[in-house]
């Protein structure tokens, strides 16, 4: 119990600290609160690579905060503030990046592999389907017939190896 | 043409293989600037010492390197020798001083001597953050016009400078007295 108790205490002091970390900024109402986070959760941090700016505790994931939200208050637009921050930082600090002729690859890549791959598969398919039929029907119409009745002769008389068959 | 086909599979696995074999070799930290060609920013800051201010205008002239350095980057105490012997051989070198203590700075200019021509005290890091700087060291190359050709990120060392560096900044020094 003892134990559960300090756990628990712990991991709201961690929630403190980190609320703390994010909330230092105070916004006119909630619809720019969200605008806020949207951009730093967006946008990425140069230094640290692979955390978004409102993640990173790096100086200049702080300092690129504080620029986000000093734009935000001076009333800028999200494309504003995002352009700015491209033409110091380049693409890279997008985690959304532009399509752009560097970038199809990357943005329609995986489709075209899928679709590739279902082309490829309906080839292998169509391919074995027609060569299935074609194995089956390597006989003329004659040949089709007699093997028919063939099948389809009851044996008459069994000789005892038949039986033994 | 059958065989062939049968050889795709083996085509796309050498293809796959050369890509991650390059990855290997890349540094991702290394960011492409987003700068290049691109004219030096416009600021107006202080000087680290004496106390005159220092705009991009004072940049222009000849071409030269722009150091982001300071007293917390231990990096760029590593580079420091480099850039001394640099500016003996004649190559124009100013400084960032990025949001750094400027008493620090001082004293760091006076133990480690001080190879800058122009050294802007950036204390807020307002022309770091329009240089797209993300850490220090961080070098870039401007020509005559001011004009942004190239960055480097990282500690310049011998190495660096003579085999990315020195070319580029030759055929820098070369555009001016062609």
């Amino acid at each position: 119990m003892k134990r559960l108790l300090s756990a628990a205490v712990l991991g709201l002091a961690l929630l403190g600290t980190a609320q703390a970390a994010i909330d230092t900024y105070e916004f006119a109402d909630e619809a720019e609160r969200q605008r806020y986070r949207s951009l730093i959760e967006e946008l990425r941090c140069p230094k640290c690579q692979n955390q978004n700016i409102a993640d990173s505790d790096a100086p200049i994931a702080m300092d690129l905060r504080a620029q986000v939200y000093r734009m935000l208050e001076e009333g800028q637009s999200n494309e504003q503030i995002i352009d700015f921050l491209v033409s110091r930082y380049g693409d890279f600090v997008l985690y959304k990046p532009p399509v752009t002729a560097r970038t199809l690859l990357l943005w329609y890549g995986p489709a075209g592999l899928l679709v590739g791959g279902f082309v490829l598969l309906g080839v292998v398919v169509l391919r074995r389907r027609g060569k299935k039929s074609a194995g089956s029907s390597g006989l003329s119409a004659d040949e089709q017939q007699r093997l028919a009745a063939l099948l389809s002769q009851r044996p008459t008389h069994q000789t005892p190896q038949d039986k033994k068959d | 043409m059958k065989r062939l086909i049968l050889l795709l599979p083996l085509a796309i696995f050498l293809g796959v293989a050369l890509f991650l074999y390059r990855g290997l070799f890349l540094n991702p930290s290394e960011l492409p600037s987003a700068l290049i060609g691109k004219p030096f920013p416009a600021f107006s800051l202080p000087a680290v010492e004496g106390g005159q201010t220092i705009s991009q205008a004072d940049l222009k002239g000849q071409p030269a390197l722009v150091n982001v350095w300071a007293t917390w980057c231990v990096a760029c105490r590593v580079e420091h020798p480099v850039l001394n012997k640099l500016a003996q051989q004649g190559v124009t070198i100013h400084g960032v001083n990025y949001k750094d203590d400027n008493a620090a700075a001082q004293k760091w200019l006076v133990e480690f001597h001080d190879p800058y021509q122009l050294n802007i005290n950036d204390a807020r890091g307002s022309l770091g953050l329009d240089l797209g700087v993300y850490g220090a060291p961080e070098t870039f190359l401007v020509d005559k016009e001011g004009i942004i050709r190239h960055k480097f990120v990282g500690v310049i060392d011998e190495r660096v400078w003579r085999e990315q560096l020195a070319p580029l900044y030759q055929e820098l020094v070369d555009e001016v007295s062609p």
